[in-house]
């Protein structure tokens, strides 16, 4: 059996943290790691091959047993909800879910509208507010809905606010905070318990918790 | 909603081809085999049940259910396992004294799916059920079984893990206190959600010495070792007792020489409510999904019956995906034939048939392209034209 892993990595925002963590861990991964444009990586000295995924993508990858492990935002896993475990909390990349819109507005009784890349988390969270809206999913550039009337409020990610500033848009509520989490596939969690339980224990311990006692 | 291809099939419905059906029909005989050996015996329920019955007591989510109305407006259900139906026949009709009992299926199940409409919507199932019989050598020859019959059909990379749902209930009622909250934080082991257990756990108004118990939980997989620590963790005596049960179905694996295919993974907990007892998960190495699954359930008290029962159930596509493409062709012969040497053709393939060579009979006239034709053959044999050595 080839004990090697295979993690799925989310390409873009994530990665930079995601790979300084890995290093704090004491993996040795080669310096061009970071501005490789390959799919796959492997980085045979460790035993780890890395295959880089859309950030949306890396649970499906994960719960598909194509790849051991992942490392996936809390908001791809509310709105993707595969069946895989979510094993640590890497406390990077830290931002939350908000819903947002123009300054000073109410959504349209007739007709409220919402876009966002999160049609599922949307859809719940209106739906325990008891508001009955129409979800409109959108793949990027959120903030422009509601510029042009695609919709009344927005539901995306907030790292620091000013993507909604510059666009002059505004935050109403805040759905829920998100990190980056470790994912890992069922099956692999039994068949491939040593080097998995291996990296869980050593990123563990480089995971910084700013205060927050875990 | 477009319009359907001539083709289509419903959503998660798909055709098994022949050479599929080759390989199945194969596994399925080999486990079959194996299951009957150990004097299992099969038998078929009706594909359609009510909803309120057999649907409502499956473990199977009600979303997945195919539901559809019969003429008097009774909800129906597509059986979504075979365990629910099971249940129902061994309450009614078979449990008449008080025995144990051993039954067998390989029948399809069907089960909604929620995404990627191309997943199947309907497959086989083989499993099997131990009835009445309450004692861990019974947790122990459905596991057992389940091992020798997954070797039979030529599975090697393999992996049982092994959980006690009772003992997961009991320590964190003794933890938390209240059923409500013990079934709030089991909520994140059925979900698999470590992260959200940790921050439950450390939000939850506790002393240090629980915290630390109910994170050690997470811990508890492994071999033999594990089953100090769980009762390091536990006090309570049901507790105590769900571990002695690993411990006893640990010492009955060992008898039956098949350790080296189970671990412990006490964090293990398929489903929220369905399982009483100890439970257990097959992976197998090159396959992301497990490939069965079982485990002790009181669903026979929904029949009317105070019994319980073991089975397993393995998933007849998933274990095809891990075994791969390790299985020869299936060779099959052909005599051509013209009208003079029809007789001579048919005599000679009913003595191949008879030594259980496949052989296709086939009118030579019939064949448009004869030499691509005779490629999907092991053999051909001509008998064509007047009697002559044509060959």
């Amino acid at each position: 059996m080839n004990s090697m892993l295979t993690i799925a990595m989310p390409k873009g925002r994530i990665f930079e943290e995601a790979a300084e963590l890995l290093r704090k861990a004491g993996y040795r991964l080669p310096p061009e790691f970071d501005e490789n444009r390959k799919l796959i990586i492997n980085v045979e000295e460790e035993g780890l091959r890395f295959i880089l995924a859309k950030p949306m993508d890396v649970p499906t990858y994960v719960e598909h047993g194509v790849a051991d492990l992942g490392i996936a935002g809390k908001d791809v896993m509310l709105e993707e909800e595969r069946d895989v475990y979510e094993l640590l909390d890497l406390n990077i990349s830290r931002c939350y879910l908000a819903v947002a819109g123009i300054p000073g507005t109410k959504m349209n009784d007739v007709a409220p509208k919402v876009a966002t890349k999160y049609p599922n988390v949307a859809a719940a969270y209106f739906r325990e507010q008891g508001e009955q809206v129409e979800i409109i999913k959108l793949n990027g550039s959120i903030e422009l809905a509601p510029l042009i009337g695609l919709s009344d409020r927005i539901v995306d990610i907030v790292s620091s606010g000013r993507t909604l500033k510059e666009n002059g848009l505004v935050e109403y509520e805040q759905i829920i905070d998100v990190t980056s989490r470790l994912i890992v596939n069922p099956v692999s969690y039994r068949m491939k318990e040593e080097p998995i339980s291996d990296l869980v224990s050593r990123l563990s311990k480089v995971i910084s918790f700013g205060g927050k006692e875990l | 909603m477009s319009r359907l291809f001539m083709f289509e099939k419903p959503l998660g419905m798909r055709d098994t081809l022949p050479e599929l059906y080759e390989k199945k029909h194969r596994v399925r005989s080999l486990m079959e085999k194996a299951i009957k050996e150990w004097g299992y015996s099969f038998l078929e329920t009706p594909t359609l049940e009510y909803y309120e019955t057999v649907g409502a007591a499956s473990a199977i989510l009600d979303q997945q259910l195919f539901k559809l109305l019969d003429r008097e407006g009774h909800t129906l259900v597509l059986r979504p396992d075979m365990t629910a139906p099971i249940a129902r026949v061994a309450a009614s009709k078979l449990l008449k004294e008080d025995f144990p009992l051993r039954i067998a299926y390989s029948a399809n199940v069907f089960r909604a799916q929620q995404r990627e409409g191309g997943r199947p919507a309907e497959f086989e199932q083989i499993g099997v059920e131990c009835i009445n019989d309450d004692t861990v050598s019974s947790d122990g020859e459905v596991i057992a079984l389940l091992v020798e019959s997954l070797k039979a059909a030529g599975l090697l990379n393999f992996q049982i893990s092994i959980g006690h749902i009772a003992f997961v209930q009991e320590l964190f009622l003794q933890i938390l206190g209240t059923e409500e909250r013990a079934n709030a934080l089991r909520k994140f082991l059925y979900e698999k959600n470590y992260v959200g257990y940790r921050e439950h756990v450390s939000s939850l108004a506790l002393s240090s010495i629980d915290k630390q118990r109910l994170l050690d939980f997470l811990d508890l997989r492994g071999g033999e070792e594990v089953i100090g620590k769980a009762l390091d963790l536990v006090e309570n005596e049901r507790g105590k007792k769900a571990i002695l049960q690993l411990k006893e179905l640990w010492d009955v694996m060992n008898d039956y020489d098949e350790q080296d295919k189970v671990k412990f993974d006490l964090t293990l907990v398929s489903h929220m409510t369905y399982y009483i007892g100890i439970l257990f998960e097959v992976y197998a190495g090159n396959v992301g999904f497990s490939i069965g699954n079982g485990g002790r359930y009181g669903l026979l008290e929904k029949f009317g019956k105070e019994a319980s029962a073991t089975g397993f159930a393995v998933r007849v596509d998933r274990l095809l995906e891990a075994l791969g493409g390790a299985w020869e062709e299936v060779s099959v012969h052909c005599i051509f034939f013209s009208q003079e040497r029809r007789r001579e053709a048919f005599q000679l393939a009913k003595q191949m048939h008879e030594k259980g060579t496949r052989t296709v009979l086939q009118d030579i006239s019939g064949v448009k392209k004869l030499d691509a034709y005779t490629k999907k053959f092991a053999n051909t044999i001509y008998l064509l034209g007047k009697e002559s050595t044509n060959e």
